[in-house]
């Protein structure tokens, strides 16, 4: 089985899906004959001509305007937006078309499409190359919303992406393109969209995170081992729809449970968690349920990994959450 | 190394770029096309005619039938018995006239007063009025405010209140056709005050970079709510805007059925024929309100609307093919009583539908299939309704 980093495994789920279906084309800023600034397109032009592969004028508004056209006439568009610092100018229509199509109209039109962006802090790039906004999508009804943090959910889920009949936005965690490596089946499987994954079983808490943050929830419950305590970690995977049924398990079992997410924490999709399971777990419980999260700022260039939730400060709330 | 055709020939001796502004230039470069006189006297070429006889005198039927319908739904409205409406009186030609000169298989993507286009695409007249209603009868299961119809058999798109934002969907769909090899066009309206919006901008230039096949059709009605057209932009015309996206602009006497007929399609031919988009500006006139919220004599003199009156569309068209022996008084008082009785007619039966569609739609087609999170909620409003049936009454407190 090859090994693949993020990069290499959307652009082989893309290939195999363009390949499979010819409906499926792909739009954005550089995605043609550059093959993206990330390189996730990349070749894809070469192989599918400058037909499927459409270089785009510069709007974010314009690209998903467009594949709202292309989707209702029966394509399977997969527009990029390069970095999801940029996806507000196309978000009327994201959120005002693209998610209320089907709706509005009765049944009559859908609008399938898989809107890609690279999301997430911990590159050096300032406020507007370092964003975590899935929860402005997963608010909005009509959207799915996911976040693959390895190699091979994000090969499968993408895949499920494509042919799943709503629009998805799909969150690519940047941090983590190159360095989260993986063995990854050759040829198209899918990851169901909709399923968390237990990554780690333990009886103490339950640790919670997605995209980038599952590798430092993953981090933390190694070190939390070391000190003798035993951490479940989810990596949910598919934040709409959530897959309430696994995070309940869990924390009914654990009696404990930390979110962790690196967007701010007023209304993050934290805060969501936590009431469901706070809904669904009361008398289960032992201790709060803890958010570990970035904080209510605007992203910053040089304080970033203080800003970042990452292993030692989920350490922290861990340590604080079993012995409440 | 530069170019020389990024930058162009740049003089030796720069003296600046202080060309006078010339007060109505681009009304002289873009001169209102206009085929028919206000008194119905063919004054354009008689070869550049696209319509026959009998297809004008349909058209003009739609017409009588758009305007008896804006009409009698704002009286509907004042009686409480639906709750908003927004029309196009005075705006009919440009309307049937371009959506006519579509072909059937072209796809249309409204703005939100082109009821009679939806109509000409074969929606049901009952099927329109249960949208306004929101009853058990409307295609849309009651899901949005009146006037926000679509209509699928018709290629007949879902119209959204937020501005301009029809104008890339369609560049969208015709490239999707392009790509399928389909000769699909794609039609697309918006009003005056949509140019302002930033989807008119990427609309247009997306499709002009790619030559994709679109006419867009700015309904030039003068205002936008209580804006006027000088307020909305610096420009003498809104068709010069074309210039600057590399695309061919029309500016068209919007309440001349034939002259928008004829200039949509030609826009329609060059498009198909891989000469890329048009922007046509159909000059017409808001002779009511924005919709039914709205008043306009809080900024707007009557003297300004009365000349736009003399210019009706409907009027044009009745002198037009009176002159040419293929209409009279008697077949127009026909037309009008049929037209009335078929309103009559689709009223009755409309508002004989269940004033709701069932309560479950509401969670229906959010997603092509519901989400477990959406069946919870549906059973939670079930078990709702049921403990307390005031949950499902509009007055709950009168009860």
């Amino acid at each position: 089985m090859p090994t693949m980093n993020i990069i290499q495994a959307v652009n082989d789920a893309l290939r195999l899906e363009m390949r499979r279906d010819p409906d499926v084309v792909v739009l954005g800023e550089d995605v043609g004959k550059f093959g993206g600034v990330f390189r996730a397109t990349q070749g894809l032009y070469d192989e599918f001509g400058a037909d499927r592969v459409m270089d785009t004028p510069l709007a974010e508004g314009g690209i998903v305007g467009t594949a709202v056209g292309m989707a209702l006439y029966g394509l399977r568009p997969v527009p990029e937006i390069q970095f999801a610092d940029f996806i507000f100018p196309a978000f009327d229509q994201i959120v005002n078309e693209v998610a209320k199509y089907r709706y509005r109209s009765g049944g009559q039109y859908a609008c399938p499409m898989v809107i890609r962006t690279p999301y997430g802090g911990g590159i050096r790039g300032g406020h507007y190359h370092s964003q975590s906004p899935e929860t402005h999508f997963v608010h909005t009804a009509g959207l799915k919303v996911v976040v693959p943090s390895n190699p091979y959910d994000a090969k499968g889920m993408l895949i499920s992406a494509i042919r799943d009949p709503d629009p998805v936005l799909f969150f690519e965690p940047k941090r983590v393109y190159r360095a989260s490596k993986g063995e990854v089946p050759e040829g198209e499987y899918e990851v169901p969209i909709g399923k968390a994954r237990v990554t780690r079983e333990g009886s103490a808490l339950t640790l919670v995170a997605w995209g980038a943050m599952w590798h430092e929830a993953d981090q933390a419950a190694r070190e939390a081992e070391a000190e003798g305590i035993d951490c479940e970690v989810v990596d949910l995977r598919s934040l709409q729809p959530l897959d309430t049924e696994t995070l309940v398990a869990s924390v009914k079992k654990t009696g404990r449970a930390v979110v962790v997410h690196e967007a701010p924490r007023t209304c993050g999709f934290g805060a969501e968690l936590t009431a469901i399971l706070q809904e669904r777990c009361f008398l289960h419980l032992e201790a709060p349920i803890t958010r570990v999260t970035g904080f209510d700022t605007p992203f910053p260039y040089t304080l970033e990994m203080e800003y970042l939730p990452r292993a030692p400060r989920i350490l922290k709330a861990i340590r604080e959450v079993v012995t409440y | 190394m530069r170019r020389e055709h990024e930058v162009g020939a740049v003089p030796r001796r720069q003296r600046g770029n202080h060309r006078e502004w010339e007060t109505g230039r681009f009304l002289k470069e873009f001169p209102l096309y206009r085929l028919v006189a206000e008194d119905g006297e063919l004054v354009g070429a008689p070869d550049e005619v696209t319509l026959p006889d009998a297809e004008v005198l349909r058209l003009y039927r739609l017409m009588v039938l758009n305007r008896a319908l804006d009409e009698r739904m704002i009286t509907l409205q004042r009686q409480g018995r639906i709750g908003f409406y927004i029309g196009s009186i005075g705006e009919e030609a440009t309307v049937l006239g371009s959506a006519a000169a579509m072909l059937e298989t072209d796809w249309i993507f409204p703005c939100y007063r082109e009821h009679g286009a939806a109509l000409l695409r074969g929606m049901p007249l009952v099927t329109f009025l249960c949208d306004l209603m929101g009853n058990a009868g409307d295609a849309m299961k009651g899901r949005q405010m009146p006037c926000h119809e679509a209509w699928r058999p018709g290629c007949f798109a879902s119209i959204s209140s937020p501005i301009s934002t029809q104008i890339p969907h369609a560049v969208g769909a015709a490239w999707a056709a392009r790509l399928k090899g389909d000769a699909m066009v794609a039609l697309t309206y918006f009003g005056e005050g949509g140019t302002s919006a930033h989807d008119f901008h990427t609309g247009l230039n997306f499709a002009a970079v790619r030559k994709i096949p679109v006419v867009f059709v700015c309904r030039n009605n003068g205002w936008a709510i209580s804006v006027p057209r000088e307020r909305q932009t610096g420009s003498e015309t809104i068709a010069q805007k074309a210039i600057a996206y590399g695309m061919r602009g029309e500016r068209v006497d919007g309440n001349d059925l034939l002259a928008v007929h004829a200039a949509t399609r030609r826009a329609r031919e060059r498009a198909a024929a891989g000469e890329g988009p048009t922007l046509i500006e159909c000059v017409t006139y808001r002779v009511e309100g924005h919709s039914t919220s709205d008043d306009p004599r809080a900024y707007r003199p009557a003297e300004l609307v009365e000349p736009w009156k003399k210019k009706d569309p409907l009027l044009r068209m009745r002198r037009y093919l009176g002159r040419r022996g293929a209409h009279d008084d008697a077949a127009d008082e026909k037309i009008r009583a049929e037209v009335r009785e078929e309103l009559q007619r689709a009223l009755k039966e409309a508002e004989g539908f269940a004033p709701k569609p069932p309560v479950e739609s509401l969670f229906e087609d959010v997603y092509a299939a519901p989400l477990p999170h959406l069946r919870e909620q549906l059973a939670e409003l079930e078990e709702a309704i049921a403990a307390d049936p005031r949950v499902a009454n509009p007055r709950h407190s009168d009860a």
